[in-house]
Protein backbone atom coordinates (compact mmCIF):
# COMPACT_ATOMS: atom_id res chain seq x y z
CA UNK A 1 0.00 0.00 0.00
CA UNK A 2 1.04 3.14 -0.82
CA UNK A 3 1.14 6.33 1.13
CA UNK A 4 -1.25 9.46 1.26
CA UNK A 5 0.47 12.57 -0.21
CA UNK A 6 -2.26 15.24 0.01
CA UNK A 7 0.49 17.85 -0.12
CA UNK A 8 1.09 16.77 -4.13
CA UNK A 9 -2.55 17.94 -4.54
CA UNK A 10 -3.12 20.80 -2.37
CA UNK A 11 -0.58 22.50 -4.24
CA UNK A 12 -2.92 22.93 -6.86
CA UNK A 13 -5.56 25.11 -4.85
CA UNK A 14 -6.10 27.65 -7.19
CA UNK A 15 -7.58 24.79 -10.43
CA UNK A 16 -9.54 23.34 -7.48
CA UNK A 17 -10.92 26.79 -6.34
CA UNK A 18 -11.65 27.46 -10.54
CA UNK A 19 -13.45 24.06 -10.51
CA UNK A 20 -15.50 24.91 -7.67
CA UNK A 21 -16.43 28.10 -8.70
CA UNK A 22 -17.26 26.73 -12.08
CA UNK A 23 -19.55 24.63 -10.51
CA UNK A 24 -21.05 26.97 -8.37
CA UNK A 25 -21.78 29.61 -11.37
CA UNK A 26 -23.04 26.77 -13.63
CA UNK A 27 -25.69 25.56 -10.56
CA UNK A 28 -26.65 29.43 -9.73
CA UNK A 29 -27.80 29.13 -13.39
CA UNK A 30 -29.31 26.00 -13.70
CA UNK A 31 -31.14 27.45 -10.76
CA UNK A 32 -32.58 30.37 -11.81
CA UNK A 33 -33.65 28.79 -15.31
CA UNK A 34 -34.77 25.63 -13.85
CA UNK A 35 -36.81 27.40 -11.50
CA UNK A 36 -38.27 29.84 -14.18
CA UNK A 37 -38.68 26.75 -16.48
CA UNK A 38 -40.24 24.67 -13.28
CA UNK A 39 -42.92 27.57 -12.22
CA UNK A 40 -43.90 27.74 -15.81
CA UNK A 41 -44.41 23.70 -16.12
CA UNK A 42 -46.02 23.84 -12.88
CA UNK A 43 -48.60 26.11 -13.67
CA UNK A 44 -49.04 24.20 -17.14
CA UNK A 45 -49.82 20.84 -14.98
CA UNK A 46 -51.68 22.21 -12.48
CA UNK A 47 -53.55 25.19 -14.45
CA UNK A 48 -52.85 24.94 -18.10
CA UNK A 49 -55.00 23.53 -20.99
CA UNK A 50 -55.46 19.97 -21.07
CA UNK A 51 -53.03 19.22 -24.27
CA UNK A 52 -50.34 21.58 -22.80
CA UNK A 53 -50.31 19.91 -19.44
CA UNK A 54 -50.36 16.68 -20.89
CA UNK A 55 -47.12 17.51 -23.41
CA UNK A 56 -45.21 18.98 -20.17
CA UNK A 57 -46.33 15.91 -18.40
CA UNK A 58 -44.73 14.10 -20.98
CA UNK A 59 -41.81 16.34 -20.18
CA UNK A 60 -41.63 15.71 -16.88
CA UNK A 61 -41.58 11.71 -16.97
CA UNK A 62 -39.20 11.33 -19.83
CA UNK A 63 -36.64 13.53 -17.79
CA UNK A 64 -37.26 12.23 -14.47
CA UNK A 65 -36.83 8.46 -15.87
CA UNK A 66 -33.55 8.60 -17.63
CA UNK A 67 -29.92 9.49 -15.89
CA UNK A 68 -28.59 12.74 -16.57
CA UNK A 69 -25.88 11.71 -18.07
CA UNK A 70 -27.37 10.11 -20.70
CA UNK A 71 -29.59 14.05 -21.05
CA UNK A 72 -26.05 15.13 -20.92
CA UNK A 73 -24.86 12.90 -23.56
CA UNK A 74 -27.69 13.66 -25.67
CA UNK A 75 -27.41 17.28 -25.31
CA UNK A 76 -23.73 17.27 -26.37
CA UNK A 77 -23.02 15.00 -28.53
CA UNK A 78 -26.54 13.80 -30.23
CA UNK A 79 -27.81 17.22 -31.11
CA UNK A 80 -24.85 18.50 -33.18
CA UNK A 81 -26.10 16.12 -35.74
CA UNK A 82 -29.31 17.92 -36.05
CA UNK A 83 -27.23 21.12 -36.67
CA UNK A 84 -27.09 22.48 -33.20
CA UNK A 85 -24.47 22.67 -32.02
CA UNK A 86 -22.98 23.66 -27.91
CA UNK A 87 -19.82 24.52 -26.62
CA UNK A 88 -19.18 22.15 -22.94
CA UNK A 89 -20.38 24.59 -20.76
CA UNK A 90 -23.61 25.71 -22.84
CA UNK A 91 -24.56 21.98 -23.32
CA UNK A 92 -24.21 21.57 -19.86
CA UNK A 93 -26.45 24.58 -18.56
CA UNK A 94 -28.51 23.77 -20.81
CA UNK A 95 -28.47 19.58 -19.67
CA UNK A 96 -29.00 20.63 -16.10
CA UNK A 97 -31.80 23.74 -16.67
CA UNK A 98 -34.31 21.04 -18.55
CA UNK A 99 -33.29 18.58 -15.66
CA UNK A 100 -34.40 20.70 -13.18
CA UNK A 101 -37.13 22.17 -14.68
CA UNK A 102 -39.00 18.74 -14.46
CA UNK A 103 -38.11 18.16 -10.92
CA UNK A 104 -39.15 21.53 -9.70
CA UNK A 105 -42.17 21.03 -11.72
CA UNK A 106 -43.19 18.47 -9.88
CA UNK A 107 -42.67 20.38 -6.37
CA UNK A 108 -44.27 23.49 -7.98
CA UNK A 109 -47.41 21.75 -8.84
CA UNK A 110 -47.39 20.38 -5.35
CA UNK A 111 -47.19 23.42 -3.38
CA UNK A 112 -50.25 24.74 -5.95
CA UNK A 113 -52.50 21.84 -5.57
CA UNK A 114 -51.76 22.61 -1.97
CA UNK A 115 -53.72 25.85 -2.20
CA UNK A 116 -56.98 26.07 -0.34
CA UNK A 117 -59.65 26.91 -2.40
CA UNK A 118 -61.23 29.74 -0.45
CA UNK A 119 -57.97 31.80 -1.57
CA UNK A 120 -58.27 31.64 -4.98
CA UNK A 121 -61.81 32.37 -4.44
CA UNK A 122 -61.04 35.25 -2.52
CA UNK A 123 -58.80 36.27 -5.17
CA UNK A 124 -61.62 36.34 -7.62
CA UNK A 125 -64.05 38.03 -5.66
CA UNK A 126 -61.78 41.12 -5.61
CA UNK A 127 -61.78 40.97 -9.85
CA UNK A 128 -58.20 40.28 -9.83
CA UNK A 129 -57.49 38.39 -12.96
CA UNK A 130 -55.96 34.40 -13.97
CA UNK A 131 -52.95 35.93 -14.02
CA UNK A 132 -53.23 38.16 -10.99
CA UNK A 133 -54.25 35.66 -8.95
CA UNK A 134 -51.23 33.08 -9.96
CA UNK A 135 -49.14 35.11 -9.40
CA UNK A 136 -49.97 36.94 -6.24
CA UNK A 137 -51.68 34.99 -4.81
CA UNK A 138 -51.52 31.05 -5.45
CA UNK A 139 -47.36 31.03 -6.44
CA UNK A 140 -45.88 32.92 -3.54
CA UNK A 141 -47.12 30.79 -0.48
CA UNK A 142 -46.36 27.71 -2.89
CA UNK A 143 -43.05 28.32 -3.33
CA UNK A 144 -42.83 28.65 -0.02
CA UNK A 145 -44.00 25.24 1.15
CA UNK A 146 -42.38 23.50 -1.14
CA UNK A 147 -38.86 25.34 -0.66
CA UNK A 148 -37.10 22.98 1.78
CA UNK A 149 -37.39 20.47 -1.14
CA UNK A 150 -37.12 22.77 -3.86
CA UNK A 151 -33.73 23.43 -1.70
CA UNK A 152 -33.04 19.51 -1.99
CA UNK A 153 -33.25 19.55 -5.49
CA UNK A 154 -30.53 22.01 -6.75
CA UNK A 155 -28.14 20.66 -4.11
CA UNK A 156 -28.96 17.25 -5.81
CA UNK A 157 -28.47 18.85 -9.53
CA UNK A 158 -24.78 20.61 -8.27
CA UNK A 159 -23.71 17.49 -7.10
CA UNK A 160 -25.41 16.47 -10.43
CA UNK A 161 -23.23 18.81 -12.18
CA UNK A 162 -19.68 16.95 -11.91
CA UNK A 163 -20.96 14.74 -14.69
CA UNK A 164 -20.61 17.59 -16.67
CA UNK A 165 -16.62 17.23 -16.32
CA UNK A 166 -17.13 14.23 -18.78
CA UNK A 167 -17.79 16.58 -21.55
CA UNK A 168 -14.58 18.56 -20.86
CA UNK A 169 -16.34 21.34 -18.93
CA UNK A 170 -13.76 22.72 -16.50
CA UNK A 171 -15.54 22.45 -13.11
CA UNK A 172 -14.37 21.03 -9.76
CA UNK A 173 -14.32 17.31 -10.94
CA UNK A 174 -13.07 18.00 -13.76
CA UNK A 175 -9.52 20.15 -12.01
CA UNK A 176 -9.47 16.84 -9.84
CA UNK A 177 -9.19 14.50 -13.29
CA UNK A 178 -6.96 17.04 -14.58
CA UNK A 179 -4.73 17.07 -11.48
CA UNK A 180 -4.36 13.19 -11.03
CA UNK A 181 -3.17 12.92 -14.75
CA UNK A 182 -0.44 15.12 -13.58
CA UNK A 183 0.71 13.59 -10.57
CA UNK A 184 -0.90 10.50 -10.69
CA UNK A 185 -2.12 11.00 -7.17
CA UNK A 186 -6.14 9.91 -7.61
CA UNK A 187 -7.42 8.87 -4.33
CA UNK A 188 -5.81 12.22 -2.57
CA UNK A 189 -7.40 13.90 -6.04
CA UNK A 190 -10.94 12.63 -5.40
CA UNK A 191 -10.74 12.70 -1.77
CA UNK A 192 -10.26 16.42 -1.92
CA UNK A 193 -12.69 17.29 -4.52
CA UNK A 194 -14.90 15.42 -3.16
CA UNK A 195 -14.42 17.14 0.87
CA UNK A 196 -15.12 20.59 -1.26
CA UNK A 197 -18.16 19.51 -3.25
CA UNK A 198 -19.53 18.48 0.81
CA UNK A 199 -18.68 21.66 2.04
CA UNK A 200 -20.49 22.90 -0.96
CA UNK A 201 -23.52 21.04 -0.62
CA UNK A 202 -24.02 22.04 3.23
CA UNK A 203 -23.29 25.87 2.27
CA UNK A 204 -25.80 25.84 -0.50
CA UNK A 205 -28.70 24.10 1.49
CA UNK A 206 -27.91 26.11 4.64
CA UNK A 207 -27.91 29.43 2.31
CA UNK A 208 -30.33 28.64 0.04
CA UNK A 209 -32.62 26.93 3.40
CA UNK A 210 -31.81 30.92 5.23
CA UNK A 211 -32.38 32.83 1.92
CA UNK A 212 -36.16 31.71 1.97
CA UNK A 213 -36.93 32.26 4.79
CA UNK A 214 -35.33 35.68 5.59
CA UNK A 215 -36.02 37.54 1.98
CA UNK A 216 -38.49 35.38 0.42
CA UNK A 217 -40.83 33.35 2.03
CA UNK A 218 -40.37 34.99 5.90
CA UNK A 219 -42.88 36.51 7.81
CA UNK B 1 -17.83 3.34 -40.54
CA UNK B 2 -19.48 -0.01 -39.66
CA UNK B 3 -22.92 -0.59 -40.88
CA UNK B 4 -25.40 -0.72 -37.90
CA UNK B 5 -29.04 -1.13 -39.06
CA UNK B 6 -31.54 0.13 -36.16
CA UNK B 7 -32.25 -2.93 -34.91
CA UNK B 8 -28.60 -3.66 -34.42
CA UNK B 9 -28.21 -0.53 -31.91
CA UNK B 10 -31.22 -1.65 -30.34
CA UNK B 11 -30.23 -5.36 -29.94
CA UNK B 12 -27.01 -4.74 -28.73
CA UNK B 13 -28.12 -2.11 -26.56
CA UNK B 14 -30.22 -4.46 -24.79
CA UNK B 15 -27.57 -6.87 -24.09
CA UNK B 16 -26.08 -4.14 -22.52
CA UNK B 17 -29.33 -3.62 -20.58
CA UNK B 18 -29.05 -6.79 -19.11
CA UNK B 19 -25.98 -6.03 -16.78
CA UNK B 20 -27.66 -2.20 -15.91
CA UNK B 21 -30.26 -4.19 -14.94
CA UNK B 22 -28.38 -6.83 -12.70
CA UNK B 23 -25.73 -3.59 -11.12
CA UNK B 24 -29.14 -2.32 -10.12
CA UNK B 25 -30.34 -5.25 -8.63
CA UNK B 26 -26.93 -6.01 -6.03
CA UNK B 27 -26.75 -2.17 -5.59
CA UNK B 28 -30.22 -2.44 -4.26
CA UNK B 29 -30.58 -5.57 -2.53
CA UNK B 30 -26.68 -5.30 -1.50
CA UNK B 31 -27.53 -1.38 0.12
CA UNK B 32 -30.99 -3.12 1.40
CA UNK B 33 -29.02 -5.00 3.98
CA UNK B 34 -26.60 -2.64 5.23
CA UNK B 35 -29.54 -0.09 5.07
CA UNK B 36 -31.32 -2.29 7.46
CA UNK B 37 -28.40 -2.74 9.41
CA UNK B 38 -27.45 0.57 9.83
CA UNK B 39 -31.51 1.37 10.88
CA UNK B 40 -31.75 -1.26 13.37
CA UNK B 41 -28.52 0.27 15.27
CA UNK B 42 -29.86 3.68 15.26
CA UNK B 43 -33.31 2.71 16.31
CA UNK B 44 -31.66 0.23 19.08
CA UNK B 45 -30.02 3.58 20.21
CA UNK B 46 -26.56 2.17 19.90
CA UNK B 47 -24.43 5.27 21.46
CA UNK B 48 -22.24 5.16 18.31
CA UNK B 49 -24.68 4.51 15.79
CA UNK B 50 -26.63 7.16 17.03
CA UNK B 51 -23.47 9.32 16.19
CA UNK B 52 -22.10 8.15 13.12
CA UNK B 53 -24.78 6.89 11.14
CA UNK B 54 -25.95 10.76 10.39
CA UNK B 55 -22.77 11.34 9.40
CA UNK B 56 -22.59 8.16 7.21
CA UNK B 57 -25.57 9.29 5.60
CA UNK B 58 -24.51 13.42 5.37
CA UNK B 59 -21.14 11.94 3.66
CA UNK B 60 -23.07 10.05 0.47
CA UNK B 61 -26.21 12.48 0.60
CA UNK B 62 -23.84 15.16 0.35
CA UNK B 63 -21.49 14.28 -2.27
CA UNK B 64 -21.48 13.29 -6.15
CA UNK B 65 -22.73 9.65 -6.89
CA UNK B 66 -19.63 10.08 -9.20
CA UNK B 67 -16.90 10.82 -6.89
CA UNK B 68 -18.01 7.53 -4.53
CA UNK B 69 -17.64 5.94 -8.00
CA UNK B 70 -13.99 6.95 -8.40
CA UNK B 71 -12.97 6.86 -4.61
CA UNK B 72 -14.04 3.48 -4.57
CA UNK B 73 -12.33 2.59 -7.76
CA UNK B 74 -9.00 4.02 -6.81
CA UNK B 75 -9.54 3.36 -3.24
CA UNK B 76 -9.40 -0.15 -3.56
CA UNK B 77 -6.07 0.07 -5.70
CA UNK B 78 -4.19 1.37 -3.35
CA UNK B 79 -4.87 -0.60 -0.68
CA UNK B 80 -3.48 -3.00 -3.26
CA UNK B 81 -6.65 -4.53 -4.41
CA UNK B 82 -6.57 -5.47 -8.14
CA UNK B 83 -10.60 -4.46 -8.84
CA UNK B 84 -12.57 -4.69 -11.43
CA UNK B 85 -15.08 -1.63 -12.63
CA UNK B 86 -17.55 -4.09 -11.41
CA UNK B 87 -16.25 -4.54 -7.48
CA UNK B 88 -15.77 -0.78 -7.51
CA UNK B 89 -19.00 0.49 -8.92
CA UNK B 90 -21.44 -2.88 -6.98
CA UNK B 91 -19.31 -1.41 -4.01
CA UNK B 92 -19.99 2.33 -4.42
CA UNK B 93 -23.34 2.08 -5.91
CA UNK B 94 -24.58 -0.51 -2.67
CA UNK B 95 -22.90 1.90 -0.12
CA UNK B 96 -24.38 4.88 -1.17
CA UNK B 97 -28.19 2.97 -1.88
CA UNK B 98 -27.59 1.85 1.88
CA UNK B 99 -27.09 5.37 3.31
CA UNK B 100 -30.25 6.62 0.91
CA UNK B 101 -32.45 3.44 2.47
CA UNK B 102 -31.85 3.46 5.95
CA UNK B 103 -32.59 7.35 5.95
CA UNK B 104 -35.92 6.91 4.05
CA UNK B 105 -36.70 3.97 6.46
CA UNK B 106 -35.53 6.21 9.37
CA UNK B 107 -38.61 8.90 8.56
CA UNK B 108 -40.58 5.57 8.34
CA UNK B 109 -40.31 4.35 11.68
CA UNK B 110 -40.35 7.89 13.05
CA UNK B 111 -43.87 7.92 11.54
CA UNK B 112 -44.99 5.30 13.63
CA UNK B 113 -47.02 7.06 16.39
CA UNK B 114 -45.57 6.66 19.99
CA UNK B 115 -48.28 5.14 21.40
CA UNK B 116 -47.04 2.13 19.41
CA UNK B 117 -43.78 1.59 21.36
CA UNK B 118 -45.10 2.35 24.69
CA UNK B 119 -47.74 -0.51 23.88
CA UNK B 120 -45.33 -2.82 22.75
CA UNK B 121 -43.19 -1.69 26.02
CA UNK B 122 -46.09 -2.67 28.59
CA UNK B 123 -46.42 -5.71 27.02
CA UNK B 124 -42.37 -6.37 27.75
CA UNK B 125 -41.33 -7.38 24.53
CA UNK B 126 -38.09 -7.57 23.98
CA UNK B 127 -36.45 -5.66 20.72
CA UNK B 128 -35.96 -7.90 18.30
CA UNK B 129 -40.15 -8.72 19.06
CA UNK B 130 -40.91 -5.15 19.01
CA UNK B 131 -39.18 -4.73 15.66
CA UNK B 132 -40.76 -7.81 14.44
CA UNK B 133 -44.21 -7.99 15.63
CA UNK B 134 -44.91 -4.07 16.26
CA UNK B 135 -42.96 -1.62 14.47
CA UNK B 136 -41.84 -3.51 11.35
CA UNK B 137 -45.14 -4.30 9.70
CA UNK B 138 -46.29 -0.80 10.15
CA UNK B 139 -43.43 0.99 8.87
CA UNK B 140 -42.99 -1.28 5.71
CA UNK B 141 -46.44 -0.69 4.58
CA UNK B 142 -45.54 3.05 4.50
CA UNK B 143 -41.97 2.45 3.60
CA UNK B 144 -43.15 0.35 0.09
CA UNK B 145 -43.74 3.47 -1.86
CA UNK B 146 -40.28 5.58 -1.33
CA UNK B 147 -38.45 2.62 -1.36
CA UNK B 148 -39.84 1.44 -4.59
CA UNK B 149 -39.30 5.19 -5.78
CA UNK B 150 -35.48 5.12 -4.66
CA UNK B 151 -35.07 1.56 -6.87
CA UNK B 152 -35.45 4.37 -9.22
CA UNK B 153 -32.82 6.23 -8.14
CA UNK B 154 -30.70 3.44 -8.18
CA UNK B 155 -31.30 2.36 -12.06
CA UNK B 156 -30.14 6.15 -13.16
CA UNK B 157 -27.18 5.79 -10.41
CA UNK B 158 -25.61 3.24 -12.70
CA UNK B 159 -25.36 5.42 -15.36
CA UNK B 160 -22.30 6.68 -14.06
CA UNK B 161 -20.78 3.30 -13.49
CA UNK B 162 -20.06 3.75 -17.50
CA UNK B 163 -17.68 6.53 -16.49
CA UNK B 164 -15.11 4.48 -14.76
CA UNK B 165 -15.63 1.77 -17.52
CA UNK B 166 -18.23 -0.34 -16.52
CA UNK B 167 -19.92 -1.50 -19.53
CA UNK B 168 -23.50 -1.25 -19.16
CA UNK B 169 -26.31 0.91 -21.09
CA UNK B 170 -24.66 3.76 -21.15
CA UNK B 171 -21.16 2.36 -21.91
CA UNK B 172 -22.70 0.50 -24.60
CA UNK B 173 -24.17 3.39 -26.17
CA UNK B 174 -21.07 5.96 -26.21
CA UNK B 175 -19.03 2.24 -27.52
CA UNK B 176 -21.61 2.40 -30.35
CA UNK B 177 -22.11 5.62 -31.15
CA UNK B 178 -17.51 5.72 -31.37
CA UNK B 179 -18.21 3.05 -34.11
CA UNK B 180 -21.04 4.21 -36.17
CA UNK B 181 -20.97 8.30 -35.81
CA UNK B 182 -25.05 8.14 -35.15
CA UNK B 183 -25.19 9.79 -31.49
CA UNK B 184 -28.61 11.23 -31.97
CA UNK B 185 -30.43 7.97 -32.39
CA UNK B 186 -28.09 6.14 -30.15
CA UNK B 187 -28.34 8.46 -27.21
CA UNK B 188 -32.35 8.31 -27.70
CA UNK B 189 -32.42 4.50 -27.98
CA UNK B 190 -30.32 4.85 -24.89
CA UNK B 191 -32.52 6.91 -23.00
CA UNK B 192 -35.70 5.16 -24.22
CA UNK B 193 -34.63 1.93 -22.71
CA UNK B 194 -33.90 3.82 -19.45
CA UNK B 195 -37.09 5.15 -19.45
CA UNK B 196 -38.63 1.58 -20.45
CA UNK B 197 -36.83 0.42 -17.07
CA UNK B 198 -37.57 3.25 -15.10
CA UNK B 199 -41.36 4.50 -15.37
CA UNK B 200 -43.15 1.21 -14.77
CA UNK B 201 -41.48 1.01 -11.05
CA UNK B 202 -41.74 4.98 -10.96
CA UNK B 203 -45.63 4.49 -12.09
CA UNK B 204 -45.79 1.43 -9.52
CA UNK B 205 -44.43 3.46 -6.63
CA UNK B 206 -47.29 6.02 -7.17
CA UNK B 207 -49.70 3.37 -7.72
CA UNK B 208 -48.50 1.73 -4.00
CA UNK B 209 -49.08 5.83 -2.11
CA UNK B 210 -51.75 6.64 -4.04
CA UNK B 211 -53.56 2.90 -2.24
CA UNK B 212 -51.98 3.97 1.10
CA UNK B 213 -53.69 7.46 1.26
CA UNK B 214 -56.85 6.38 0.54
CA UNK B 215 -56.94 3.66 3.15
CA UNK B 216 -56.09 6.38 5.64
Amino acid sequence: MSHLDFAAVLVQWPALLRGALVTLLLTAIATAGGLVLGVACGWARAWGPKPLAAAVGVYVELIRNTPFIVQLFFVFFGLPSLGVKFTPEIASVLAMVINLGAYAAEIVRAGIEGTPRGQIEAARSLAMNEWQVFLRVVLPPALGRVWPAMVSQIVIVMLGSAVCGQIATAELSYQANLIQSRNFRAFEAFIVATAIYLLMSIGLRHGLNWAGRRFVFGR
Amino acid sequence: MVDFSLWDIFRNLMLAARWTVLLSLIAFVGGGVVGLGLLLARVAKWPWAEKYVPCYVQLFQGTPLLMQLFLAYFGLAMLGLDVSAWVAAALALTLYSSAFLAEIWRGCVAAIPKGQWEAADSLALNFGEKMRHVIGPQAMRVALAPTVGFLVQVIKGTALASVIGFIELTKAGTMISNATFQPFKIYACVALLYFALCWPISAWSRAIERKLRRVH
